[in-house]
This record gives C-alpha cells, sequence and structure tokens, in this order.
C-alpha cells in the first residue's frame, strides 16, 4: 500500500510517502501506526502522539479502528486546521 | 453550477461573482472571504511577533472531492442555482485572499444560510494544513475545538 504523510507527520518522519507491505496482523489504522513505529527513529517520533494523529483510508477520513485491509492509500495526518483563523 | 478550485493563484473574486450571477434563476448571491491575519502571538497581549507567512498543505485529490460534497449538499439542503468554492493553498501574505464561498438561490435567505453552512463546514471537513512564519520562525497551527463546534452546530 502506498503510505502519505502531511504536515508535521511528513516532516518528522522525513518523507511525504511510502510504500510498505504491512504483515498479516495488521487489521486496523492503529495496528498500521503500531507497525509503523517500528520502522524508523523518526517514525517512533513522529507517530508516539497518538491521540493527535488522524487518518484517511483511500481518501476517506477513518479513526483507529477502521479497516485497512485491501485500502490502496492511507494517510496519517494532525488534525486539520481549516482554511483561516 | 458547483464549481470548486484548490489553487495557488490569488483568488478573483469579481470573476467568481460574475460566473455565479450567470447562472439562472438567481435572486440572492451571499459571499464569504476569508483574509490571512497578521495576528500577533496567542497570550501576548497584541505585543508579539505577527504572521509573516501563512502556509497551507492539503491532501491533493481528497480536498477537491471534500469540497464538491459539501457544495453538493449544500445546493439540496437549500435549493441553490449555484455554489462555489475557492481555496488557496501554499505561501500566503497578511491581507491575501485565502477562501471564498459564493452561494445563489432565488432569496436571500437561503443563499446567506448556505454560505454560513459551507464556511462553517469546510473548515472542519477539509484536509487543509496551516503553518505560520514568525520572526522568520515556522509553526504548525493547531486545531481549534471552537470550529468543531461550529460545524456541528448544523447537523
Amino acid at each position: 500500500m502506498r503510505l502519505l504523510y502531511f504536515a508535521w507527520v511528513r516532516e518528522r518522519i522525513g518523507l511525504a510517502e511510502e510504500e510498505a507491505v504491512p504483515p498479516a496482523g495488521v487489521g486496523t489504522v492503529a495496528d498500521l501506526i503500531d507497525w509503523l513505529s517500528t520502522r524508523s527513529d523518526a517514525h517512533r517520533e513522529a507517530l508516539a502522539d497518538r491521540w493527535r494523529l488522524r487518518a484517511a483510508v483511500d481518501g476517506d477520513f477513518a479513526g483507529p479502528e477502521a479497516s485497512v485491509a485491501g485500502a490502496k492509500e492511507i494517510a496519517i495526518f494532525p488534525p486539520v486546521t481549516g482554511g483561516m483563523t | 453550477m458547483i464549481r470548486i478550485v484548490v489553487g495557488v493563484e490569488p483568488i478573483d473574486l469579481p470573476a467568481e461573482q460574475l460566473l455565479v450571477e450567470a447562472v439562472p434563476g438567481a435572486g440572492a448571491v451571499a459571499s464569504f472571504t476569508g483574509l490571512v491575519r497578521a495576528d500577533a502571538e496567542a497570550g501576548t497581549g497584541g505585543e508579539g511577533r505577527r504572521v509573516e507567512v501563512l502556509e497551507l498543505e492539503h491532501y491533493p485529490g481528497v480536498t477537491q472531492a471534500a469540497l464538491t460534497r459539501l457544495a453538493e449538499e449544500a445546493r439540496t439542503r437549500w435549493s441553490l442555482t449555484a455554489a462555489t468554492i475557492v481555496h488557496r493553498v501554499g505561501p500566503m501574505r497578511p491581507g491575501e485572499r485565502i477562501v471564498l464561498v459564493l452561494a445563489a438561490a432565488p432569496h436571500r435567505a437561503a443563499a446567506l444560510d448556505a454560505c454560513a453552512y459551507l464556511i462553517d463546514r469546510l473548515k472542519t471537513d477539509a484536509p487543509f494544513w496551516k503553518r505560520e512564519t514568525r520572526g522568520g520562525e515556522a509553526r504548525w497551527v493547531d486545531a481549534r475545538d471552537g470550529d468543531t463546534v461550529r460545524a456541528a452546530a448544523w447537523e
């Protein structure tokens, strides 16, 4: 699957996107974030504050319990901050 | 008409207004324009560093789809003749237009309500992230709970 990172998640990981093939036990967004955290120190630090992370599965906003089975594109990012202050 | 534009170009308000007015059936056009503010840092009593550059990052494709869905919801709910959302991304300076919402309907109440709905919802439903630069130092802006409350009030 293709992984996309935005805003400070992207900056902390040091990548805007990457390809990954998660192992069989990774069923949900939360599982995926746990697994990604083991990829590098930068991943672990960027993904440490779980409550500050949001995700989208194939373009739809998704909670931590959402399934990632068969997904082609998963995005991980901070809460959105709208168009104006 | 539904018109959604997400791009780095400055927002041409008069041109967008003319497009909406050209659609038959409208008796009212409501618009909202958001400008980049030069706000001083919070908690500094207006004395802190002001915003020099505001940069907006987005999730291409998904942004377009989210704004289109919102505009279509508003068109159905208020029987709009036209709904336009133009959103700037990339770097901007204070005073520049960051977002434009236009809603056209046969009468003013529907146009005004739809316009307010669209601007409240797009702040929470669309994947945008803001980064401010003050004193040459860039910082990602945190989400504000108030925006979620305002959007939920429409449910």
